[in-house]
């Protein structure tokens, strides 16, 4: 049968999603025509095996929860703010006291259009909202408000690149269709406490703002699903219509369990931020009836374009698509072209840009404040910092080097006062933080090269008169064994000599 | 006439005229409260609260500055609207001794205006009922039932038994708000009205009861029952007062969506009404079975009233009126069920000892919590609601619910001005009676001809008319257009002057507290 199997991750504090997938099981259990029906929904055939059995074909498709970025909750005026002391962000309403009202937010419902609009959806000028029933302690009023028969955007598209066995060079590009973006509440937080067998609840999430992105099921891997979500977390920080803050733990879970032969349970998991890993949550999928009614409280959500927008209403109190279109801000796929277009650096560097929230911009600004060509400055920022940040687990934004250190650092290598490796030295150094330019852990550390053209050649005479075996094998044809030597004089000046300038006096120095 | 003086004495004159405080006014509400507690028309009274409101409103009388009509007038409202720092309860061991951290929105805006409020009034459990005798704190007593005029006719007849047994209902589910105006113990009480809760103990008690147009008035900080259908209502003792009421609660509420955008201007009701160029339906439906024939003579005594006046009057058909009460039980307990969601022990209310599981302790907790027609209204929402149902019932009541809102649109459509029906089938029957047949059975009988206003989200109001054999008040219906209140109260004060419903005589109120009684009859405040 075609197994329908499901999970979905929460990140602690932006986004969950739920990546379902569809499998073609052997012949034995399933009926061609669902196995077709699996295959056609990621538009290829399934591929047979050698032994005749049909593999296990993933189909996968995703429902991606974004918290919205706004001061206030969806439905009530109760802040929205991250770590704040456990109910002290709860109205009346979130409370689900009787009598309370739900009122809709309206920069939540912009931020829908805005998302709606960057993923290529048509936006429905009247959306409705529904309750969804289910009893659990972190729903205090037994259901939640969403959008389930007619939502915001509907029919849109999001396009991603991967790397093919995981070479950055070879990007191929894909597209997965949007079926929908639904607004919709946040639940609260129940703590279990098992040795008292108590659960304590927190309602500062209840009732926070949520986007849910549904996918159709396009996605034949799970590293295509991660690239997609990777690509949606990055628009949706671009427009700021949320966080996006992510764990890719979920999907790097499913990955393994499916590659490892496990099956994927039907359950809804929730990211454990200390373990690092997701965890099964409650078990509200299955057989439940969510009893869907439409939210009587709430009026249809009525949106304007230019065209349909009443010459008398109040500007403050509809929300124009149009006027929205206008200012979305340029998106990843338009910010990448521009990057490779204006730096001439290459497509897969523009990825690695963008994939780090701020070093697009300090990447800018250490070109501009520096006479290296960007091409070369690529090279720096992606090899060398990027690398120091993941090491430590920094961000772009607290790294201990500014792109003014950089394009400092960049200048001296560039005006050939120090080599690439002492470049590197000092790169060490300024990571310490200790507030000294490149210029002066050069001078204090005696990294400049070596000017003094006698001073090289007397140390690469020292070098050749050394390595008897080294300079036969040379004069015998092998060049390459050259660059041992180049190394060891590097060595020996501790990285203060240019490698070219080696080069050219060793080579002189052996044909003579 | 000398009667008609009586009858419009202006107690907000009074009060501005220093004739009567603010606090002796509040004072002898108190008073007949506690004298006529044997009606169990309050479920809480705030003596202290209102005593102080009363002197803050005498402090302004003083100065010369109260904040209109309804500075220092006495009102009671119903427990199923918040109220804070006064439990709110719904008549339910769920929220017994719940205090709510807000007011409803019209309590709010009745605070503001000076007004005085004496207490929650008793209700059917969660609104749902139909005679106010389903609330944990058991049924209200018709106050006709202890009149003189109810007693001649009827209690004489029946000698062998005692006057215990023959106390009448209230009607429901707003039964004690509408017994506290009846019974002068204040002057005007807020109801809810979703299927007729407000204009049914209207009409058993002798009082104008009106349901304004959905959306014209707030529902925040209404307790809801069904939320497409509830409205706030407004019980007085004379159409005039209902309009003042009207006046100060209408309009936009930035906490409920579902309120008019625009605000509201208050309006005062012509004194010489004239109905002359209106055209009057008379909805053939409305002669529903079990119609009561003094009921029906009535109603077309009424109808030769407006031909008489110079009104055209036809009849007309609202076809899908039979399938009103249907379609109503499906939309009602399914919205019921999904309202009830949020009694779950956690937050509020009660919460059961019972803690093996949290699952258990929420259903036991429902099952202490709720009476047995809560339970049996959640029990068939959610059967409605299930999937493999919502599309033949839900969908299908919706559909019909359509239906009927198109049947009144296309006889308003049809240049008919005001529909005028009866309101109940017949007057208010003895409490033994009506406990023989259940809630369910009892609602969908008594909601008849009062909830497709409802359905359709019309403006509707009941006035007095007449007392039936028995002695009993009967009241008549007048349906309005959406938003056209003006013109339904105009027409309803015009049809008031000419039936002059008789005053309530309280011989036994009266004995007991002659001076208070003297005051309070003095029916209205505008």
């Amino acid at each position: 049968m075609a197994a329908a199997v499901a999970t979905a991750a929460r990140g602690c504090s932006g986004v969950w999603c739920r990546a379902w997938q569809r499998g073609a099981g052997g012949p034995g259990h399933s009926p061609h025509g669902q196995r077709a029906a699996a295959s056609s929904a990621r538009g290829g055939a399934v591929p047979v095996g050698k032994s005749g059995l049909a593999p296990w074909v993933p189909v996968v498709g995703l429902e991606i929860h974004a918290q919205i970025s706004s001061n206030s909750k969806l439905f009530s005026g109760s802040q929205v703010q991250f770590a704040a002391p456990p109910n002290s962000l709860v109205s009346f309403f979130d409370a689900s006291l009787p009598g309370t009202l739900p009122v809709l937010n309206r920069r939540c419902v912009e931020a829908a259009v805005m998302t709606g609009l960057a993923l290529n959806c048509s936006i429905n000028k009247k959306s409705l909202f529904d309750r969804k029933h289910y009893f659990y302690a972190d729903l205090p009023a037994g259901y939640q408000i969403t959008q389930q028969r007619v939502p915001i955007a509907v029919n849109g598209s999001l396009s991603y690149s991967l790397c093919i066995d995981n070479k950055m060079s070879q990007m191929v590009t894909k597209t997965v269709r949007i079926k929908q973006i639904q607004l919709e509440q946040d639940s609260g937080k129940s703590l279990h406490d098992d040795t008292r067998s108590q659960t304590l609840v927190d309602l500062n999430r209840a009732g926070v703002g949520l986007m849910e992105v549904v996918m159709e099921p396009d996605m034949c891997c799970g590293e295509e699903a991660a690239a997609a979500v990777r690509e949606l977390q990055l628009i949706l920080q671009t427009l700021g219509s949320s966080q996006a803050v992510m764990a890719d733990y979920e999907i790097q879970r499913q990955i393994e369990e499916l590659e490892n032969g496990g099956t994927i349970l039907n359950e809804t998991r929730a990211f454990d931020s200390k373990l690092g890993c997701t965890v099964p949550m409650r078990d509200k999928e299955g057989k439940q009836d969510y009893r869907f009614m439409p939210e009587p409280n709430l009026p249809p959500l009525i949106l304007y374009d230019a065209k349909s927008l009443p010459a008398n209403m109040n500007h403050q109190q509809v929300v124009n698509i149009d006027w929205i279109h206008e200012r979305l801000p340029d998106l990843p796929s338009v910010k990448r072209a521009k990057l490779v277009e204006q730096y001439g650096i290459l497509p897969e560097h523009s990825f690695a840009l963008l994939n780090e929230d701020g070093l697009t911009e300090f990447f800018e600004n250490v070109v501009k404040q520096t006479q290296m060509k960007p091409k070369k400055v690529i090279g720096w920022i992606l090899n060398v910092l990027l690398s120091y940040l993941k090491e430590h687990s920094l961000t772009v934004k607290e790294s201990p080097i500014s792109s003014l250190m950089m394009a400092d650092l960049l200048n001296l290598l560039e005006k050939k006062e120090i080599s690439s490796t002492a470049a590197k030295q000092v790169l060490a150094e300024l990571w310490k933080g200790e507030e000294k330019t490149p210029l002066e852990i050069v001078k204090e550390k005696k990294l400049e090269l070596i000017q003094d053209q006698k001073e090289l050649e007397q140390i690469c005479q020292a070098v050749i008169d050394g390595q008897e075996n080294e300079v036969m094998a040379i004069k015998a044809g092998n060049l390459k064994v050259l660059n041992k030597l180049i190394g060891l004089v590097q060595r020996e000046t501790r990285g203060r000599s240019n490698p070219v300038l080696v080069k050219q006096l060793l080579e002189k120095k052996l044909s003579e | 006439g000398m009667r008609q003086l009586v009858w419009r004495f202006q107690v907000s004159s009074a009060l501005k005229e220093g004739h009567v405080t603010p606090t002796e006014l509040c004072q002898r509400c108190l008073a007949l409260i506690k004298s006529t507690r044997f009606l169990n028309a309050y479920i809480t009274v705030a003596e202290e609260a209102a005593l102080k409101q009363a002197e803050e409103s005498e402090k302004r009388y003083k100065r010369g500055q109260p904040l209109g009509v309804l500075d220092g007038i006495p009102i009671a409202v119903k427990d199923n609207f918040n109220t804070a720092g006064i439990e709110t309860t719904c008549a339910s061991n769920m929220l017994k001794g719940y205090i709510s951290p807000y007011n409803a929105t019209v309590v709010q805006k009745l605070l503001d205006q000076g007004a005085v409020l004496l207490g929650k009034t008793n209700l059917d459990e969660f609104a749902m009922g139909s005679g106010s005798t389903d609330g944990v704190f058991g049924p209200v007593r018709n106050p006709w039932s202890y009149s003189r005029q109810y007693k001649e006719k009827s209690v004489s007849k029946s000698h062998s038994e005692d006057e215990e047994s023959n106390w009448v209902i209230t009607g429901g589910s707003s039964g004690g708000s509408a017994a506290a105006v009846s019974s002068f113990t204040c002057f005007a009480a807020l109801g809810s009205d979703t299927g007729g809760s407000t204009r049914n103990p209207a009409a058993h008690c002798g009082v104008v009861g009106l349901k304004p147009t959905y959306g014209l008035i707030s529902r925040h900080g209404l307790i809801p029952l069904v939320n497409s259908m509830d409205v706030p209502g407004i019980l007085t003792r004379c159409v005039d007062d209902a309009a003042v009421v009207l006046g100060s609660l209408a309009g936009h509420d930035p906490k409920d969506s579902t309120t008019i955008q625009d605000n509201f201007k208050p309006f005062e009701l012509p004194s010489l009404p004239d109905v002359s160029k209106l055209s009057i339906g008379i909805p053939k439906e409305y002669h529903a079975p079990g119609l009561s024939s003094e009921i029906l003579a009535l109603w077309s005594k009424a109808a030769d009233l407006f031909k008489n006046a110079g009104a055209k009057v036809i009849e007309v058909s609202l076809p899908h009126t039979r399938y009103s009460i249907v379609c109503y039980h499906v939309l009602c307990t399914a919205e019921v069920a999904s309202n009830m969601a949020r009694f779950d022990g956690l937050e509020y209310g009660h919460r059961s000892d019972m803690n093996k599981s949290t699952e258990s302790m929420y259903a036991a907790t429902r099952r202490e919590g709720f009476n047995d027609v809560v339970r049996g209204r959640i029990l068939s929402g959610n059967y409605f609601l299930l999937k493999q149902n919502y599309e033949n019932y839900f969908i299908k009541a919706q559909r019909v619910r359509r239906l009927i809102a198109n049947d009144f649109l296309k006889v308003f459509g049809g240049g008919v001005d005001i529909l005028l029906t009866p309101t109940t089938l017949s007057d208010a029957v003895p409490y033994r009676e009506f406990i023989k047949e259940d809630n369910r059975t009892r609602s969908a009988q008594d909601d008849i001809l009062t909830q497709a206003a409802n359905m359709a989200g019309l403006p509707a109001i009941n006035v007095p008319t007449a007392l039936s054999e028995r002695g009993l008040p009967i009241g008549l219906q007048f349906i309005g257009r959406s938003f056209q209140e003006k013109q339904l109260l105009t027409v309803a004060k015009w049809f008031e002057k000419q039936v002059k419903f008789p005053m309530i005589q309280l011989e036994e109120v009266k004995r007991h507290n002659h001076d208070v009684f003297q005051h309070q009859k003095s029916a209205s405040f505008s």
